[in-house]
């Protein structure tokens, strides 16, 4: 069944030395090798002066920042000590324990008794502040108060602010403020929001927020032609991205009327401009400085409306005010993600060949659409994935629902699209009964140099899929797994075995509606021979400090530990697209080795007035870090001298030709405990298949952390509502946020298929896990009771539904379990 | 989130703790390992207005043998008894429980006389209790009283405890070599059990099968009888009304209890 | 209420209202930030400091709890500017990513070499069922503890000097 190739689990960076200079890669190029082996590109290795040396691209360099996080730990926001922040109150928020509900009034006499209380607002004290509206596709009306006035729409809803001298006091004033509430029918689940019997916002006249594609002009004869169709309503649960560090702000007006605020973020740019909408000031006058941050997942962009009203409590005040909330607001008040009902239809022949597939997604927005209400368009964009799948189409319906409103989450609508197409392959492979490997390598697009175009839209950049599928499958053993799992199945273990897979492709670094992505970087090298990079990222985690470093210093010769990286103060860095959406290495890392590269030049320039040479007859030569005339090595300036008399500094934005497509294959080996339904999570083999590496370290980190958080939803986590829209899973007592005993080690193969859309060779990495590692586990559970009669099981796979399925499976003689719409076979 | 206000006293002694109990009444709580209460306290959902540390009584803590008991301070850190060679010799079901609760730092902390008086029935020291057949000591002003685990629990997070009173030890069957079953249910490891069963000298115990820790008495009977384990455990569920919430429905947890309680037997069994 | 301790091997006497978590006292009392609080249910483990050389939650214990003890943190553990054997696993390994988990990681780690020198996988991983971690999947920082663990030269956890 496989092909053979031979490689073991983890094939090994090389090093390869070549003297050819850098090609020059304006856009899209075709000719570029790609195999299943590692190839590195190119223009990461250089011949260096004189003598030959090593890059460090490509080589698992130690953090930089590490001992600072290891010893006196992380400078977070709630940690920031700063002479600006000098007497600062502390902010603390009354916020609706109902979903929805008429605010009747509201009483804050007794919290304004209370020690320490500084002020109470009320969202009529905030009545100036502009309410904020959704993404521009969506409804408008569907709009959001600071802080509620007249009706509260989701348990957690922000409704008045108490200002406290120090922070024990606050939790204990805001138990005295006092609002009252005409409680209305809660809106929870699809039904009920299609129904539109209550409306969240009765001047949109309804519950759709936003509609993607054409539902209405869906193909009746997509399927035409298929010997066997399967559908199936399956849930993309509402998940809970949960950063270790909650949201929080510190916030203070100067005398110049300029706003400072602390506030951890993906993108300190965004934040401004979302603060500055949400104030209704201009953007220029805020400053935002970010802290280190402690975990986003997407989540943290822009600014909330709790930032914004601290803001304003700074200003209202004038005096410096703190925010920091505890783990239960941030269970219910920070977006949460996926939240997708689909509704999967898949046909094709009996040998195995897909013909068509149809997705047709509810969105749930929360209670005011943010970002998450518009994800959609992105599942949809991903529908067929890395297969050629003839006809397919895909639509979405957002509509709005008294919860907690849905945001980006790692992945952030492709993750849906995978997780989508995977059930359905593994459910078509099921119905004719073929091994879902054979049918994934039988659909999957061929290899792929010149850019694909998808019937959706999407331009895949370099892809080898197949490649991908059997390199997972080698390194995970598969044909011995199914040895084993034969072997259970006979015994009639009670452990059973399962094996799950999911091929996968994304899409990274996408621009906007602005253009094609860009980011910038300025370089700077000083005289004592130190260099400063800006950066337009903001690293969470992600290790810029030491991957940016990497870049530079290996332009400049100048060594790591003299190389600073800066972020996130929009005073120094104006401009920047953040760190999301997998983008900051293949545009923020592109632009920091262009701006490197670029100050070479202007170095060469000074260089060779003071050489009293020809710019083209000086050599740079990386290890001195100086510029030398060809031969004549004694003849040589040091770079960092050339700084001397005026600054030497590059500013150069990088341009990308467009968005890139990292891919891969997982392999989730789970044991079931066919008695209780626990699902053990055994071994997750994965090829993730981002281009280049510049530092396996920091990637193979990136994969691991994607890994488990894709792992957790589909057997573990879950925000739960009751039918009256009240949160059941907000503590870590109560939300299964996954621990180290759920998981094991990663196995991680390695495949590198460059793009040509950046001189690094590079794609986007940080998503990839989370997108494979969902379906793989989920299928892999089914598959592990699929001899059983059970055809599907919603995410997570709990005890409790897995036990249910075999149930149902075993009393229904293989039908599909409660609850569930039936899998339908028909003969064309 | 951080408790209401509070008081805090230091008692010396165990008859100094009474007495700070008597002069404050239902205003006072009792401070332990603190991984009870505390939590509970952050959380608002008990605010008592003075805390009596038990921290410096050290007539609480200790393990000692006593005739054909064990006899375990109610101080004593759910880590000491896990490791404790005594309790491991001689009542190894209740070192594996004590092990099995939380995660190391609430081991190093949590006490079992804490854990006891809380009474939460999902929890794993009451119903090990049970299992074992062992009683409590409560010393009150009147003096000392024994009350069997059986007696002692009387509903979510109530027992015959007075307020009044302090639980100052824990006394078990001594039994070295009597073989034993446990078996706890969870999401992740260092969760509450969904359902808990723990079998051992012709007893098994029911933890989050109700409102307290129960006994399977229809499996007892049944395994007393000379059924195999999985024939009396089918029995396990009979007469127990648990809950349900977002990780099991009653009829799920029913299930579990039989699965687990012929698992817990089995594992007795040999 | 007056409150004696020793922190990182320093003798401190403080006022503080009986309600204060230690993990406040350190933080905001003693400038000792490393220790962050990530729950409020005793869960995430990111507080967690050596008290007595024992780790414990330091979000769920009064500051006047520790009175007459020892508290270490992750300020203290290393020697002026080298890491500890542990600290400097977890550097080596990339058993961290955003850092907030990592100082009560580290110290749930230190604790639990203290306790258990040769850990199998398993133990490691159950040894840290109280700490969680968002960014790294946990992986790496299993390898780190192994890693220290081999290395053989656990860190003294019981004085906390």
């Amino acid at each position: 069944m496989l092909t053979g190739r031979a490689a073991g689990p983890k094939l090994l960076y090389q090093e390869v030395i070549t003297a050819e200079p850098p090609p020059v890669l304006p856009g899209p190029q075709p000719g570029t090798t790609i195999g299943h082996r590692v190839t590195i590109c190119a223009t990461l290795r250089r011949l260096r002066g004189a003598g030959s040396s090593v890059s460090i691209l490509g080589t698992r360099v130690l953090r930089t920042e590490d001992p600072r996080f290891l010893t006196t730990g992380g400078v977070y926001t709630e940690d920031v000590v700063d002479e600006r922040l000098a007497g600062a109150c502390h902010l603390f928020f009354v916020r609706s324990p109902i979903a929805h509900a008429r605010i009747t009034g509201i009483d804050v006499s007794a919290a304004l008794e209370a020690p320490g209380v500084v002020a109470v607002f009320t969202g009529a004290d905030v009545a100036d502040l502009p309410s904020r509206k959704g993404p521009a596709m969506i409804n408008q009306e569907m709009a959001q108060r600071p802080l509620a006035t007249d009706t509260v729409r989701f348990v957690g809803e922000p409704v008045a602010v108490v200002v406290t001298a120090e922070p024990y006091q606050g939790e204990d004033a805001i138990e005295l403020v006092s609002v009252d509430y005409d409680p209305l029918p809660a809106v929870v689940g699809f039904e009920a929001a299609m129904a539109g019997e209550v409306l969240l916002f009765e001047a949109a006249g309804t519950n759709v927020a936003a509609e993607f594609g054409k539902r209405g002009e869906q193909q009746a004869d997509l399927f035409d032609g298929c010997d066997v169709v399967v559908t199936r309503t399956i849930a993309n649960q509402r998940v809970a991205p949960a950063p270790m560090e909650t949201r929080s702000a510190a916030a203070v007006w100067g005398e110049d009327g300029r706003l400072t605020a602390w506030i951890p973020n993906q993108g300190a740019q965004g934040t401004r401009a979302s603060l500055a909408r949400q104030l209704g000031v201009d953007a220029a006058q805020i400053r935002i400085i970010t802290p280190d941050v402690g975990g986003a997942f997407g989540a943290k962009f822009g600014a909330d409306p709790e930032h914004a009203v601290a803001a304003w409590a700074a200003r209202e005040l004038g005096r410096p005010v703190r925010w920091s909330e505890t783990r239960f607001e941030n269970l219910i008040a920070m977006t949460h993600g996926r939240a997708q009902e689909q509704t999967i239809t898949i046909g094709g022949k009996r040998d195995g060949t897909v013909l068509a597939y149809r997705l047709d997604i509810l969105q749930d927005a929360g209670a005011y659409p943010r970002i998450g209400a518009i994800l959609p368009s992105l599942t949809i964009l991903m529908a067929p994935g890395p297969y050629a799948i003839p006809r397919a189409e895909a639509f979405a319906s957002t509509v709005v629902t008294n919860t907690t409103p849905i945001g980006a989450y790692r992945g952030a609508g492709r993750p849906e699209a995978t997780a989508a197409l995977e059930r359905a392959i593994d459910l078509f492979a099921a119905e004719i009964e073929v091994d879902p490997a054979q049918v994934r390598r039988t659909n999957l697009l061929p290899p792929f140099t010149e850019p694909h175009q998808t019937a959706f839209g999407a331009l895949y950049d370099s892809g080898d899929y197949v490649a991908a599928l059997d390199t997972a499958l080698t390194a995970a053993g598969y044909d011995e797994l199914r040895r084993e799992q034969a072997a259970r199945r006979a015994r009639g273990d009670t452990l059973q075995l399962g094996i799950g897979l999911a091929s996968y492709v994304e899409i990274t670094g996408d621009g906007d509606e602005s253009g094609p992505p860009t980011e910038n970087a300025t370089v700077e090298v000083h005289p004592d021979g130190t260099a400063t990079i800006l950066t337009g990222t903001s690293p969470h985690g992600q290790g810029h400090e030491t991957a940016w470093a990497m870049l530079a210093s290996d332009e400049l010769g100048i060594p790591l530990d003299k190389i600073t990286l800066k972020w996130g103060d929009t005073d120094l860095i104006p401009q920047g697209g953040g760190t999301g959406g997998s983008r900051s290495l293949q545009q923020g890392g592109a632009a920091v080795q262009q701006a490197s590269q670029e100050l070479i030049e202007v170095g060469r320039g000074r260089a060779a007035a003071e050489l009293e040479a020809s710019p083209a007859d000086l050599i740079f030569d990386v290890e001195r870090s100086a510029f030398a005339v060809t031969g004549d090595p004694e003849a040589s300036v040091p770079l960092a001298s050339l700084a001397a008399a005026e600054r030497l500094l590059v500013r150069s934005v990088f341009s990308a030709p467009g968005a890139t497509y990292p891919f891969g294959t997982h392999v989730a080996v789970v044991e079931v405990d066919t008695e209780t339904g626990k699902v053990f999570l055994r071994r997750v083999v994965t090829v993730d298949d981002a281009g280049v590496v510049l530092n396996p370290l920091l990637a193979e980190g990136q994969r691991h952390g994607g890994i488990a958080q894709g792992a957790a939803q589909a057997f573990l986590e879950e925000v739960v509502y009751d039918a009256d829209g009240n949160p059941l899973t907000a503590s870590f007592a109560d939300y299964p946020f996954l621990s180290a005993t759920e998981v094991p080690s990663f196995e991680l193969a390695d495949m590198a298929t460059p793009t040509t859309y950046n001189p690094l060779g590079a794609k986007g990495i940080g998503e990839a896990g989370t997108i494979g590692a969902t379906p793989a586990v989920q299928n892999a559970v089914i598959d592990a009771v699929a001899h059983l009669g059970v055809r599907h099981i919603d995410m997570p796979t709990s005890p409790q539904r897995v036990w249910a399925a075999v149930q149902a499976a075993a009393q229904e003689a293989g039908g599909p379990p409660d609850g569930q719409r039936p899998s339908r076979s028909e003969n064309a | 989130m951080i408790p209401a206000p509070f008081d805090y006293l230091t008692a010396t002694s165990a008859a100094h703790a009474l007495d700070l109990l008597g002069e404050h009444g239902e205003d006072a709580k009792l401070l332990a390992g603190g991984h009870s209460l505390l939590p509970m306290m952050k959380l608002r959902l008990a605010a008592p207005e003075v805390l009596i540390d038990l921290r410096r009584v050290t007539e609480l803590s200790g393990i000692s043998s006593d005739g054909d008991e064990l006899v375990i301070g109610a101080m004593t850190r759910h880590a000491e008894l896990a490791a404790s060679a005594l309790v491991r010799d001689g009542a190894p079901l209740l070192a594996h429980a004590a092990a099995q609760v939380g995660d190391p730092q609430i081991r190093h902390r949590g006490t079992i006389g804490g854990s006891l008086a809380h009474a939460d029935p999902a929890a794993d020291l009451p119903m090990a209790l049970v299992a074992l057949g062992g009683s409590v000591e409560l010393r009150g002003p009147a003096g000392i009283r024994t009350v069997a685990a059986d007696d002692f629990f009387t509903g979510y997070f109530e027992t015959v405890l007075g307020p009044d009173e302090l639980l100052a030890a824990v006394r078990v069957p001594s039994a070295p070599g009597q073989p034993w079953g446990y078996q706890k249910f969870t999401r992740r490891a260092n969760d509450w059990a969904i359902v808990g069963a723990a079998a051992t000298g012709g007893r098994i115990a029911l933890a989050n099968m109700g409102p307290v820790p129960v006994r399977a008495l229809a499996a007892e009977r049944a395994a007393a009888g000379g059924a195999s384990a999985a024939e009396a455990a089918q029995l396990a569920a009979e007469g127990t009304s648990p809950g349900e919430d977002i990780h099991a429905d009653r009829a799920f947890r029913q299930h579990l209890a039989r699965v687990l309680t012929r698992r817990a037997l089995e594992h007795e069994r040999g | 209420m007056q409150v004696n301790l020793t922190v990182n091997g320093k003798p401190r006497s403080d006022d503080v209202e009986p309600r204060l978590l230690l993990v406040h006292y350190l933080r905001e009392h003693l400038g000792l930030r490393a220790a962050n609080v990530g729950c409020d249910t005793t869960s995430c483990g990111a507080c967690t400091v050596l008290l007595d050389g024992k780790s414990v939650k330091s979000c769920t214990v009064l500051t006047a709890q520790a009175a007459g003890q020892e508290v270490t943190t992750a300020e203290g553990l290393g020697d002026g500017d080298s890491l500890s054997p542990v600290q400097a696993a977890f550097r080596q390994e990339h058993g961290l990513q955003c850092g907030f988990c990592t100082p009560g990681m580290v110290m749930a780690a230190t604790g639990l070499l203290a306790e258990n020198p040769h850990p199998t996988e398993t133990q490691v991983r159950e040894g840290l069922e109280g700490n969680f971690c968002r960014c790294t999947g946990y992986h790496n920082i299993v390898r780190a503890v192994l890693a220290a663990a081999a290395a053989g030269s656990v860190e003294s956890a019981e004085a906390g000097q």
